[in-house]
């Protein structure tokens, strides 16, 4: 290059311009453009690229090792692995039982459902019966024999036990005493009788803290005999029931729900039965009135013997009227129901509560017998359980002779009666003058620990027993397992006392259905013939004894039946002792699923509380409050208060119950215990230390007093205003009769069409549910059934606090109207299987997707716990494993698990599946017999345990099926449709028959 | 006004325009007061007590946050219905504070903005320690966060993608290009000035550690075209940036059905409320940095008034966005929304409300005054009640919408445990932390950018070589 003299260099290397300048100057200065080459071929390239490729995936074929694992030596006949099989037993429960199908998964029982052929069950089942499998892998059973804490083998039990009995042989049984809880087994009941027979002085004491007793002693008032009352819930038009929660309370009452709820469907208008309740405490059947009346639980008598004058029962002595300005309600409330009742004669039932005493039960019959109601909608027979006595003055007998030292040998079978005995007889110092106490019993609890003996209690479902249902009906009680530890059924224990100690539970039974059936071989009366041997399988496969129930009985109403008063005396305040919803006496206090389950009316888990209505709470100066912490769906913050009564007093934290009346106190007993298990410490207070024999329901003169100390209740449901949403519409019978579509009047529902993207066409199968709130009764059944069936764990009270309970499906409640008195709704809610499900947008991984068949699918596996699917729920019926609530480690809980469903980690979303395991389940059966799911052939667990038949699953895409069925009934509605969710799940209105001449 | 220095050769002389420079500096004084800060021996004993704090308080983070993966998110206070809580409003909350970085170092510098100068690099520094912070809480909040990474869309043997309908992946993408965008955006920026360090750095381990990271830097002009081209399309794609981050971070509420969170106006008032809390942050920041480090002649009262009234038109604009809420809520007719709104001004969180109102929209109407605006103990004052503000904002918006829905029996309430405090002040600490570390090994002011802005810096382009 040559250089322009005239052009300006600034150095040497300029001026020479030389290749290794330009070279530098070009690496320091840009050009404007530069070409870029690739070194690298194409063609090359690929082939590298390829090969590479290729090698990744050859290191990917890892041989795994082949691990054979040995299947049953011999195989069980019909077991096959992974196919459930179903058992019917029975429940025994109160003095009754309930006939279950018992699912066992490989030999573990895991799920209890109800035994249609049974008649308590009608296929439906309770709580209780639904938290049996819980109750028999409880991890704090009593698993051994112990001598004051020290374990023993058996022999040295028996040995004891017939030395002290080989000294009472010749007192002829003098000193030997026996308490039991009510009993309807026939083969324990001739147990009893036998060991009666042995030693004539013996005596056999009975003690149910909350029994029905008090139904027999009414009988007897009436009747002169305790006959057990049966009611024809389907045949009555009317229905009063007095202080009784008949359709979720006591043997019987799942029968009762069902026939009742046979009776309110407004398809069939003219069918409709109407239901007055006159109650204090505001229970399920309330809540389910027509028209309920608040009053004192002393007050029913009064309102019993009005209206047995109102209805023609003579001889009834008047005395006593209602004062203040709900005198004149509650008599146009009487003159309204007498006016019903008489309008109905033969179709009308009055039903009195057990714990009422027994003048109003009198009152009952005779007001049923003044309707001409016996033989069609009451029945009597004879008692199912045997000989009924009073069972308080039956245990004060037994303190009377205990603290006079005239028991040498006290045997006590369950009951606890330590705890549950009234405290004016300190039965646990009365019992301290006995020389030898055994008990019986399955928790080391607080009987267990101040007897000397403990032998632990089989569970029902390991053990052989019978039980006869509320109408007499036998069923034979077969273990579904082994006893899980070295426990004893009753049977087994009382034949320690015969001259075959060792005979197992089994014989024991069988030996006896033998003698009663007389189907025994001539020669050998324990030996069954072939005839016996085919009726006690028939009787174990169906689960019931046919032919046994009790033949009506004709029975003579006394002239002075309803000569008694039994106005309580003296002023102040009423108490009413109730038995818990949840974990009624206390037996099941230690059982996790009932502790924390939503009681009916209050919401309240892992506690019992002083309910007063919130006029009186106001008056004693209580305030409640939601914490922030959980708030209304986790805690509400109350009070400590004093409960004096009778000289004794009990410190609980106060609640009030909106529909509670004023002045009376309701507390439930079952809490407050003290040993018996890991569960039920520190929950709750013990009503029994203010309960006196004299009064085991009902008292007046409680004095409530603050104490200032503020308690945390958790409730997991604290607004039950619906905010004019809609959760659950309700109308009269004349409404909607008038104007069916009023349902849905002032709600939007948006078109099907209103959409960009053609509709998706279900073919096959398209899941639905209908719920009925209507017949709901709340009773919780469905809501512990769901946690069984699919393995939703427990989280304890101070995550219940907190908000976090767990299960999958809720029982709302709503009330409507003035806080003294107002309607009550139940609405379970399930998830609603949206058909534009606003979860499935919003979640990152596809944790939760649709189905060809309509439902949400939640993956668990899949699902990383960013929570955005549960706050876009408009439902919120998704839960979060917050923390690792499900137990892991206690091995006996891991065989109650139902094999068919994941059990879920911490950090997890999980929610309502419709119970997909069964879909599953009943599909692969169909297809392998290539047909279609027969509507029915599955249900959802909800919907099997339901008294009322309220939930109905099946498929949308038959017009025949059930639910079909009632999603074309004008009552049918979808929760929040505004929202175009499009949801599966759907409700029936509410449809009150409600009687004008009531008023409000 | 991109003249203004030259304009106005005595600063005093005009109330009008202050400099952005203080008057009197030369390119060495320049880079010897920057770089000064960073290469001197005697890190001052207040720098080492701050450390010291912040350094604990990140270790309380580091123990909340291994606690929380140990339990589960049950050590929180969320529940259900709050399924989210402080973990996403703080997560709301440091994104938006990230946003000042992106808007001072793209926006303005396509603005040409030349006050932006000498914030810019704090800024971004600010805003990548921020997002650090803000990425932790989506990530730690979710139930089984060893999973997390099942949001990215990879190749993987489960055949699965993630759901590209959900927020929360649009999520992953925003905030994920954010902070690589905000990364590569402030390096690409500190590289001149890592070469003068290096150059300038008295100890061997200076020298390598900042010759390692000056990436060869010999400020050839070749190099200086690379850079401002780079520089130049990195602000390119950051400007989309700056707007579309926080619109997709509101969008993971207005895209749900929830009333309170499902509203369009979401987006706009999203950014607006961010740049109005990253300002707030920066000011936060920069005043008491400024007095520590003598900084006055860099950071002067131009930029801090100017910062000021950056905060006054956002906290405007998000102020309209409250009453746009309240007005829409009513005029919606929507019995849901209508609630929302009446339960966030009446119901058991009223306090949260009256003090948004208070701090977002009540405190910043005094920067209307220019006394205020120019007073720097007032506006330290009111930037960190707009932080506050800012993070009731988002509490008020994720809770009470949550803790009351539309199912009136599952409505429940939400409160903090310690954790959820922990794990916040563990972030703040965190934050801190970072920042300290910036300024005492980088220079918190670029160097050569300053230059740039010195009088002797214009060159008289008739004397120029021509290329």
């Amino acid at each position: 290059m040559t250089q322009d003299a005239r052009e300006l260099w600034r150095s040497l290397d300029e001026l020479a311009d030389d290749p290794a300048f330009r070279e530098r100057l070009h690496r320091e200065f840009p050009t404007p453009v530069e070409a870029v080459t690739d070194p690298l071929e194409r063609r090359s390239f690929l082939k590298l690229m390829g090969a590479s490729l290729g090698l990744a995936g050859v290191t990917a074929c890892t041989k795994q090792p082949v691990e054979k694992i040995v299947p049953y030596v011999r195989q069980p006949e019909e077991v096959v692995p992974g196919k459930p099989l179903f058992f019917a037993t029975a429940m025994p429960l109160g003095g009754a039982g309930v006939g279950v199908l018992v699912e066992s998964h490989e030999g573990r029982p895991t799920k209890v459902e109800g035994n249609p052929t049974h008649p308590d069950s009608l296929g439906a089942t309770d709580v209780f019966a639904q938290a049996a499998v819980l109750d028999l892998y409880d991890p704090d059973r009593a698993r051994v024999v112990t001598n004051v804490g020290e374990i023993r083998p058996w022999p040295t039990f028996l040995a004891t036990l017939r030395a002290a009995l080989a000294g009472q042989q010749r007192l002829r049984g003098a000193g030997l005493r026996i308490l039991t809880e009510s009993i309807s087994s026939p083969t324990l009941s001739a147990q009893l009788q036998g060991i009666l027979t042995q030693y004539p002085e013996a005596k056999w004491h009975q003690w149910d803290p909350a029994g029905r007793d008090t139904a027999y002693s009414g009988a007897r008032l009436a009747f002169g005999e305790p006959v057990e009352t049966l009611y024809q819930i389907d045949r009555a038009d009317v229905i009063v029931a007095l202080d009784a929660d008949f359709l979720t309370c006591g043997p019987g009452s799942l029968r009762y729900a069902r026939q009742f709820a046979g009776r309110r469907r407004p398809s069939e208008a003219e069918r409709m039965n109407r239901l007055y309740v006159a109650e204090a405490m505001p229970t399920s059947t309330g809540a389910r009135a027509d028209h309920r009346l608040p009053v004192k639980p002393s007050e029913v008598d009064l309102i019993a013997r009005q209206l047995a004058v109102a209805v023609g029962v003579a001889g009834v002595p008047t005395g006593g009227s209602f004062a203040g300005t709900a005198a004149e309600h509650v008599s146009r409330w009487i003159a309204a129901v007498a006016k019903d009742l008489q309008g109905h004669k033969g179709a009308s039932v009055v039903i009195a509560g057990p714990s009422q005493p027994a003048s109003v039960h009198a009152l009952a019959h005779a007001m049923n017998a003044a309707l001409g109601s016996v033989g069609t909608t009451v029945v009597y027979t004879e008692p199912v359980v045997t000989s009924p006595v009073d069972h308080s003055e039956s245990i004060k007998d037994l303190v009377a002779d205990m603290t006079a030292g005239r028991v040498d040998i006290l045997l006590m079978m369950g009951g606890n009666p330590v705890y549950s005995s009234p405290a004016d007889l300190t039965f646990g110092a009365a019992m301290a003058k006995v020389p030898l106490r055994i008990y019986y019993g399955s928790h080391d609890d607080e009987t267990a620990g101040q007897s000397h003996w403990h032998v632990p209690q089989s569970h029902f479902l390991e053990s052989w027993s019978d039980v006869r249902a509320l109408d007499g009906t036998v069923s034979i009680i077969q273990p579904l397992i082994a006893p899980l530890y070295a426990t004893r059924s009753p049977h087994e224990l009382l034949a320690v006392f015969s001259d075959t100690p060792e005979k197992s539970g089994y014989e024991i039974v069988r030996e006896h259905w033998i003698k009663t059936t007389g189907l025994g071989r001539p020669d050998d009366e324990s030996d069954a013939t072939p005839e016996f041997e085919s009726r006690w399988r028939r009787w174990l496969h169906d689960g019931v004894m046919e032919g046994t129930a009790f033949a009506p009985r004709a029975v003579t109403l006394r002239a002075d039946a309803t000569a008694a008063a039994a106005a309580l005396s003296g002023s102040g305040a009423d108490i009413q002792f109730r038995t818990d919803p949840c974990v009624l006496d206390g037996r099941f206090a230690n059982n996790g699923w009932l502790q924390e389950l939503p009681k009916p009316l209050t919401k309240l888990v892992w506690d019992n509380a002083v309910i007063v209505s919130p006029t009186m709470a106001q008056q004693i100066g209580v305030e409640t409050s939601f914490s922030y912490q959980g708030g209304e769906r986790g805690q509400t913050l109350s009070e400590i208060v004093e409960v004096r009564y009778n000289g004794r007093s009990v410190r609980g934290a106060l609640f009030p119950v909106v529909g509670h009346p004023d002045a009376v106190v309701t507390v439930h007993l079952g809490y407050g215990r003290r040993r018996g298990g890991s569960l039920l410490r520190g929950a709750g207070f013990d009503a029994n230390a203010i309960r006196t024999s004299d009064a085991l329901y009902v008292g007046r003169g409680v004095e409530i007093t603050r104490t200032g100390d503020g308690y945390s209740l958790a409730c997991t449901q604290g607004h039950h205003s619906m905010q004019g949403r809609g959760m659950v519409r309700a109308l009269t019978k004349e409404e909607f009769l008038r104007h069916p579509e009023a349902v849905h009047e002032g709600f939007e529902s948006p078109p099907r069409t209103l959409t960009l993207v053609p509709e998706y066409k279900y073919e096959g199968y398209k899941w639905g549910m209908a719920i009925d709130v209507n017949v709901c009764t709340g009773c919780n059944a469905c809501v512990i059934g769901c946690q069984a069936e699919n393995n939703i764990p427990v989280v304890g009270k101070a995550q219940v606090l907190r908000g976090r309970e767990m299960h999958w499906l809720r029982v709302d409640q709503y009330h409507r109207g003035a806080p003294e008195n107002p309607e009550t709704f139940f609405q379970p809610v399930p998830c609603q299987q949206c058909e534009n499900a606003p979860c499935e947008v919003v979640c990152p991984v596809n944790a939760t997707v649709h189905s060809h068949e309509g439902l949400n699918d939640q993956v668990y596996n899949r699902c990383v716990g960013t929570r955005y699917c549960s706050n876009n729920c408009p439902y919120k019926v998704r839960r979060f494993n917050y923390l690792l609530y499900q137990d892991w480690d206690t091995p006996s809980l891991k065989l109650g698990r139902n094999p068919d469903v994941t059990v879920r980690s911490r950090g997890v979303m999980e929610k309502c599946t419709y119970c997909v395991q069964r879909i599953n389940e009943a599909k692969i059966t169909s297809e392998k017999e290539r047909r279609k799911v027969r509507d029915g052939e599955i249900q959802t667990a909800c919907e099997a345990a339901c008294p009322t038949e309220a939930i109905v699953f099946g498929d949308l895409n038959d017009p025949q099926s059930r639910v079909s069925r009632l999603q074309a009934e004008q009552r049918n509605y979808a929760m929040l449709a505004d929202l175009n969710t499009r949801p599966r799940t759907t409700y029936l209105a509410v449809v009150r028959n409600a009687n004008p001449e009531v008023g409000a | 006004m991109a003249n203004g220095v030259q304009a106005v050769p005595d600063a005093r002389a005009t109330t009008e325009l202050v400099p952005v420079i203080t008057p009197g500096h030369s390119f060495v004084s320049v880079t010897e007061k920057i770089s000064k800060i960073v290469l001197r021996k005697d890190t001052p004993i207040g720098w080492f007590l701050l450390f010291a704090l912040t350094l604990g308080v990140s270790g309380l983070l580091a123990t909340s946050l291994g606690y929380l993966v140990f339990m589960g998110i049950g050590i929180w206070g969320n529940n259900q219905p709050v399924g989210w809580a402080f973990d996403i409003t703080n997560f709301v909350w440091w994104i938006g504070i990230g946003h000042a970085g992106t808007l001072i170092s793209a926006i303005l510098l396509l603005f040409r903005q030349q006050w932006r100068t000498s914030i810019n690099r704090f800024a971004e520094a600010m805003t990548l320690a921020a997002v650090a912070c803000a990425g932790l809480f989506p990530l730690f909040h979710t139930g089984r966060p060893w999973l997390a990474y099942w949001l990215l869309p990879y190749p993987n043997t489960m055949g699965m993608w993630p759901n590209f309908k959900s927020p929360l992946v649009w999520d992953v993408f925003a905030v994920s290009t954010y902070l690589t965008v905000s990364a590569l955006f402030w390096y690409t920026g500190l590289i001149p000035d890592l070469a003068t360090m290096r150059d300038n750095a008295k100890s061997r381990i200076g020298r390598r550690v900042y010759g390692l990271l000056a990436m060869g830097w010999r400020n050839s002009a070749y190099h200086w075209q690379h850079y401002e081209v780079a520089y130049l399309l990195l602000a390119g794609l950051s400007t989309p940036l700056v707007v579309s981050v926080h619109s997709v971070v509101s969008l993971d509420f207005a895209v749900s059905v929830l009333p309170g969170w499902h509203t369009t106006v979401f987006p706009p008032y999203f950014v607006a409320g961010a740049i109005y809390s990253g300002f707030a942050m920066v000011l936060t920041l920069m005043i008491p940095i400024r007095a520590a480090y003598g900084l006055q002649d860099f950071i002067t009262m131009r930029h801090i008034e100017n910062m000021a009234k950056v905060m006054l038109a956002t906290g405007l604009i998000v102020g309209y966005g409250y009453s746009l809420e309240a007005f829409m809520a009513w005029y919606s007719g929507n019995r849901y929304e209508t609630f929302m709104m009446w339960n966030r001004m009446t119901g058991p969180y009223w306090w949260s409300y009256a003090l948004l109102i208070l701090c977002n929209v009540v405190t910043p109407a005094f920067l209307w005054s220019k006394k205020v605006r120019t007073s720097v103990g007032a506006l330290f004052v009111i930037s960190i009640v707009v932080n506050i503000g800012m993070w009731l904002e988002r509490f008020v918006i994720v809770v009470t919408s949550l803790h009351r829905d539309f199912v009136p029996s599952s409505w429940g309430r939400f409160s903090p445990t310690i954790w959820d405090f922990s794990t916040y002040i563990g972030t703040l600490g965190f934050f801190l932390m970072l920042l300290l570390l910036f300024v005492r090994f980088l220079p918190m002011i670029s160097i050569f950018e300053m230059r740039t802005l010195l009088p002797s810096a214009k060159v008289d382009e008739a004397h120029g070589h021509g290329h």
